[in-house]
């Protein structure tokens, strides 16, 4: 334990932007572990990553990490992530969004990141509500959820991030929650090391904002529930589908090894610029 | 038929096409996009070209929001970028040029201005985004505005504001009209050798020392590309000096400060204006894009009928060349200010005239452009009142 805490202070800048604005059991703190986990695991330098980050609790992870970071627009950081990509693939780009975030007021960009299959590894920390802003309701939050803006229960279906993105066409497809830090760090080696597109979808409880409105006594509460519901994708696709109601289903659901669009560009340009000296 | 342009040099282009060849002259090689009239031509354009350079990246991207996302992060990652856009999809962009000015991005977008609010007017000529691109960001900031009359001086205005945006490390926004952007005129390309390409300045310092937005002589910290050791933090939020978040009132108002003494202080480097016959003018056109095309030869119909008519030519629209509007004001008794709009700069040149000179105002908002002969006749009539 005492090792893996000295890892992630290797990462941490401690001396700049702590004590950190995340409220006593939350998520972020377990997948900002993670990945600094799987960074380190992987050998990569601070240097050759970049941190993109959206707007609300989620976006606040790029303060705290010492890597190239950036802390982007509400909605926008798969923009800026493609953008830097292309300008230079060499660099590892890791992109972490909330649900908010990346299904609402992006989620155009979401679809057409998977759609062009930019080399980039994009995470959704989905918590079912919008944390910074006060707990309104999200694309993800489910039929009858109450928050600051659905007092009587929402009324519309919930986003299913990972049926979305891989009909946009993404390769690498996952969830997991953070009840299942093993699990977690397993699916960010994958998308890191896969080419092209990589989605993870992290479950993580938000007590604050959804827990105590929906009927969680506790945060304690939260993560045993999230322990509970979720099986893997496996198991859930065995179940009949009654049986399949409000369970989380984690795991792989699409791995397909396609090159990203730099290196797919880069080609093109190769070609074009042979064909031009042979002429 | 690159092969030919290089042989002969020599182009028949529009003013789109001519804005290609500056952003490529300056070493452009990164375009994200989203179509729209009347400035498609520009993304046309460079989709064909930049493939063939050696690092060259051209993109579509889903809307002119993401177009401006990916060039900010293109920019960060070091490449000189461009977009190009019209405006509607310029009021999209917005919010992003507002967060190149907090985080100091270098960039060029070239508004190539339709009329009328919402998607008015795609294909006829008008100067509807003059304000827009002053103040369309929330939020206070300087910016850097330029302007171009015709097809050699689209080429050399997006040069500059190349050199600009580098320079100072913030976004400029050329602007041309419609007539600019699609009438084709025979250009000779100049010897690259001919322009000062300005690009910025890498930090040289210990990567500990290095301090991302640090207050210096002349206001302009210097930027590594991403990935070269130099780790910095870069939000849209006010940040202190390391580029961390901050509220605190001496820190805000410090970082604000900053950001308008970088470009109040290099003033006379950046506004740029041309004179013609301004010397002994007793009328004074003030005037820009297609519209100072027009005027130019309407001072010379004036002349010739004894009139002592001259032109203002702006070429920077902002910061505004007060410096030069003034002088002309005080020693002219009427300024006319032509416009394809409804008075957008006619308003910063009546805030500067200041009671000093008669100020006439001349706006179309018919789609159509303003011809020699009536810009003569509101001079001739100007005259006579």
């Amino acid at each position: 334990m005492a090792e893996i805490t000295h890892i992630i202070h290797e990462y941490l800048r401690h001396n700049k932007k702590f004590p950190h604005v995340y409220c006593p059991g939350c998520g972020h703190g377990i997948v900002l572990g993670s990945l600094i986990r799987c960074v380190h695991g992987l050998g990569l330098s601070k240097d050759e990553v970049v941190l993109v980050a959206g707007i609300g609790c989620s976006g606040r992870m790029a303060v705290y990490v010492d890597f190239n970071t950036i802390h982007t627009t509400h909605g926008r950081a798969l923009t800026f992530a493609t953008g830097i990509k292309m300008a230079n693939p060499r660099l590892k780009v890791i992109v972490v969004m909330g649900d908010g975030d990346a299904l609402a007021i992006g989620g155009n960009h979401l679809i057409h990141a998977a759609r062009r299959n930019i080399g980039l590894t994009a995470l959704i920390l989905n918590n079912n509500i919008y944390g910074m802003t006060g707990g309104q309701k999200s694309p993800t939050s489910p039929e009858g959820t109450v928050s600051a803006t659905t007092p009587y229960g929402q009324l519309e279906q919930a986003f299913d991030v990972i049926d979305l993105v891989r009909a946009a066409g993404a390769p690498f497809v996952a969830r997991s929650t953070v009840m299942h830090a093993h699990l977690l760090d397993k699916l960010l080696v994958k998308g890191l090391t896969n080419p092209g597109f990589n989605l993870i979808e992290v479950m993580t409880p938000c007590h604050t904002q959804y827990g105590r409105k929906n009927k969680f006594k506790t945060v304690v509460d939260m993560y045993k529930w999230y322990r509970k519901q979720a099986l893997s994708v496996e198991k859930y696709n065995a179940l009949p589908p009654d049986k399949q109601r409000d369970r989380i289903p984690i795991g792989v659901f699409q791995d397909k090894q396609i090159p990203g669009l730099e290196e797919r560009y880069a080609a093109m340009r190769n070609q074009l610029r042979e064909a031009r000296g042979e002429q | 038929m690159s092969s030919r342009k290089k042989k002969h040099k020599e182009l028949f282009a529009q003013g789109n096409e001519a804005v290609v060849e500056g952003a490529l002259l300056a070493g452009c090689d990164f375009f994200a996009g989203y179509p729209i009239t009347p400035s498609t031509e520009i993304a046309e354009e460079m989709s064909r070209r930049l493939p063939l350079l050696e690092n060259g990246v051209f993109l579509q991207m889903e809307d002119e929001i993401a177009s401006m996302g990916a060039i900010i992060g293109a920019s960060l990652a070091g490449r000189k970028v461009l977009t190009a856009t019209s405006g509607p999809g310029f009021s999209l962009m917005q919010e992003h040029i507002g967060y190149a000015c907090m985080a100091e991005v270098p960039l060029v977008i070239v508004n190539v201005m339709r009329g009328g609010p919402s998607t008015g007017l795609p294909t006829n000529p008008a100067q509807g985004d003059v304000q827009q691109a002053r103040w369309g960001t929330h939020g206070d900031h300087p910016i850097i505005v330029l302007s171009a009359v015709n097809v050699r001086e689209c080429l050399e205005m997006t040069v500059t504001a190349f050199n600009f945006a580098e320079k100072y490390r913030t976004p400029v926004i050329l602007l041309i009209d419609e007539v600019t952007a699609h009438t084709r005129e025979k250009i000779t390309l100049p010897d690259p050798s001919t322009f000062q390409i300005f690009s910025r300045v890498a930090p040289s310092m210990p990567f500990d020392w290095y301090t991302p937005f640090e207050e210096t002589m002349k206001g302009v910290p210097c930027m590594p590309p991403m990935g070269t050791g130099y780790r910095f933090h870069t939000t849209g939020l006010t940040h202190d000096s390391q580029g961390f978040p901050t509220s605190k009132p001496q820190e805000v108002e410090g970082l604000m400060n900053r950001l308008f003494r970088k470009i109040d202080q290099h003033y006379y480097d950046i506004q740029m204006v041309d004179e013609i016959q301004c010397e002994d003018a007793e009328i004074a056109i003030v005037a820009y894009g297609s519209v100072a095309r027009s005027a130019e030869l309407a001072v010379e119909l004036a002349r010739e009928q004894g009139v002592r008519a001259g032109l203002v030519k702006l070429k920077t629209l902002f910061p505004f060349p007060r410096r030069i509007v003034e002088r002309v004001a005080r020693q002219s008794k009427t300024l006319v200010v032509p416009e394809m709009n409804m008075g957008q700069i006619s308003r910063e040149v009546k805030r500067v005239n200041n009671g000093m000179a008669r100020v006439v105002t001349m706006n179309r908002v018919d789609g159509q452009i303003i011809t020699p002969s009536e810009l003569l006749k509101t001079v001739l009539g100007s005259v006579s009142r």
